[in-house]
């Protein structure tokens, strides 16, 4: 299968000057994730786990190593030391990014939220309208909180919007930091089943889970961190 | 796909230093100065070697503490200011010709119809005492219409796409709140279509439902017009929102620049460090 990510020699420090210190939080990480998979990856907490999916989306520069992904636009590029154009880019048109959180504008409602994230691709106004309540729907946040702020969301719909604003870009890869933290069960079955069907709709996916259990039978492969390394 | 990666705006070693320097402190060598400020000979050396792209579409946050210089720059760039050194190139102008080295005369057709400009301090950018559709009107002169149907057609269009009521449009912006000041300012700016925008701390001050609002007009602007920006905020919050990308200052010069929450994540500079830990 063709490899769509691949990480060679990854390691990420920390250098907190006022207290001259340094925190190694990944240390010599190589895997690679084909087309298509979707790869899990568990450890305990402080292990390292975000570090890696943050140094591939660049939101953390990896302090040695290369990350090989494979750009419908540029081709094979090394996430490490592309351009920060070409990383704008990419977050906007090819590498998707969910976390627990919803970082948002403020007095911006969910309908907008979604909507934005194709204007941005420099989509029309119509065909982003169209798209983004197709999505909303598809995703069964109820009609009637596309007008609200999400600010006052519960959890399970902050999420759903949160994925329904990565997903609307139809990106190649999607990392998901912990995307079912604090969320109760029949939430947690509904991001499975989210993520059931962006699989079979083949997209690329790695993942954090805090409960891997919940992903069997989905999740093509799993990756163990113990204090940084790769087990 | 090609212009995605071709800067529009590019600034080279920009200096600029009020007062002539002395021997102590020509070099500019930090052991030499006071942040940015020689001890012996009074000099200020407001920016000392900024150097940086800007891309179409694109939102540059400039942060950095009060003094570093964030000010100067865009002061610089808007020519309000000769500056000492270094030069500055658009794209669209004469094949990226040093605008800084052109005449006075020339200076003043780039600022009217390349640049707009929302000064820090509304006093600068606005004639308090015209309207507010004169000073949109003073502009659009400026750049050279003459149809005063369409100038003053354009000035309350402006006008309303920053939400100033339409009946409040031939008041003096004194009689304004700081809010509707700034988005006066940001219609003004607007008004001759530039194809870079200069925001300095457009939302400093203002109470924080109408920062949302102006934040909201300012990705709009972004958005629907495509428009270049350069964002300066000593308010972090306000770049993360804004920006792709970011430059921090620090006594005139640039000491780090990165993608937005690479810059709030993983600061690097042991200034970003303390910048960004002590909002934490
Ligand atoms: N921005 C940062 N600055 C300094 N240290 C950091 C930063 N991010 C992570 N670390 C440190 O790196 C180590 C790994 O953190 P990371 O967030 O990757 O862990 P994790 O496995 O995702 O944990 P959790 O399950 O709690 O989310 C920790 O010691 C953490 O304190
Ligand atoms: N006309 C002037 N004459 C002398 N010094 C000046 C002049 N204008 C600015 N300076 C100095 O240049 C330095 C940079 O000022 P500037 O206004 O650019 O800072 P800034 O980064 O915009 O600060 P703030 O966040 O407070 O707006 C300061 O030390 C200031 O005192
Ligand atoms: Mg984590
Ligand atoms: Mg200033
Ligand atoms: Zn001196």
């Amino acid at each position: 299968m063709p490899v769509l990510l691949e990480i060679k020699h990854l390691s990420k420090s920390f250098t907190i000057h006022s207290i001259n210190k340094e925190i190694q939080a990944s240390q010599d990480i190589s895997f690679s994730l084909n087309k298509g998979e979707f790869i899990g990856i568990v450890g305990k907490s402080g292990s390292g786990k975000s570090t890696i999916l943050k140094c591939i989306y660049r939101s953390y520069l990896a302090s040695k190593g290369e990350i090989w992904y494979d750009s419908a636009e540029f081709g094979l590029i090394n996430m490490v030391t592309a351009k920060e154009r070409q990383i704008t880019y990419l977050r906007r048109y090819e590498i998707g990014y969910v976390s627990q959180f919803l970082n948002v504008m403020p007095r911006t409602n969910a309908l907008e939220i979604v909507e934005q994230a194709l204007l941005d691709t420099g989509n029309g106004i119509e065909y982003s309208r169209e798209q983004a309540t197709k999505i909303l729907t598809h995703f069964e946040l109820d009609e009637s909180l596309w007008d609200s702020y999400p600010n006052n969301f519960s959890g399970g719909e902050k999420l759903r919007l949160n994925i329904a604003r990565a997903m609307v870009k139809r990106p190649r890869l999607l990392l998901l930091d912990e995307p079912t933290a604090s969320l109760d069960n029949a939430s947690k079955l509904r991001v499975r089943e989210l993520i059931e069907q962006l699989k079979s709709e083949g997209t690329t996916m790695l993942g954090i889970f805090h409960d891997i259990e919940f992903m069997e039978g989905v999740c093509d492969k799993q990756i163990n961190i113990s204090q940084g390394k790769l087990l | 796909m090609k212009d995605f990666q071709t800067p529009i705006l590019v600034v080279q070693k920009l200096r600029k230093q009020f007062g002539l320097g002395c021997d102590h402190c020509r070099d500019m060598k930090p052991e030499h100065l006071e942040k940015n400020y020689c001890p012996k000979c009074g000099t200020v050396y407001a920016c000392r070697d900024v150097s940086f792209e800007l891309y179409e579409g694109e939102i540059l946050g400039v942060v950095g503490e009060s003094g570093s210089g964030k000010s100067t720059m865009m002061q610089c760039l808007y020519f309000d200011q000769e500056v000492t050194a270094g030069t500055v190139s658009l794209r669209s102008y004469k094949n990226g010709k040093n605008m800084f080295a052109e005449s006075a005369q020339q200076k003043r057709y780039i600022r009217n119809n390349m640049f707009g400009m929302v000064y820090q301090n509304p006093i600068m950018g606005l004639n308090m005492s015209f309207s507010a559709i004169s000073n949109i009107a003073e502009k659009l002169i400026a750049a050279g219409n003459r149809n005063v149907a369409a100038m003053s057609n354009r000035g309350q269009d402006l006008l309303d796409e920053v939400n100033i009521p339409l009946f409040r449009i031939k008041e003096p912006p004194k009689n304004f709140s700081g809010g509707m000041q700034q988005r006066v300012q940001i219609a003004k700016a607007l008004s001759n279509n530039p194809p870079i925008l200069l925001l300095d701390e457009v939302t400093t001050g203002l109470d924080l439902s109408v920062q949302a609002n102006v934040l909201d007009l300012i990705k709009k602007i972004q958005r629907e017009l495509n428009i270049s920006m350069i964002v300066v905020s000593h308010d972090l919050a306000v770049v993360r929102m804004l920006a792709d990308r970011t430059v921090v200052m620090l006594n005139g010069n640039i000491i780090e620049s990165g993608l937005t929450d690479q810059i709030l994540e993983d600061p690097q500079h042991p200034y970003t460090q303390e910048l960004v830990y002590s909002l934490l």
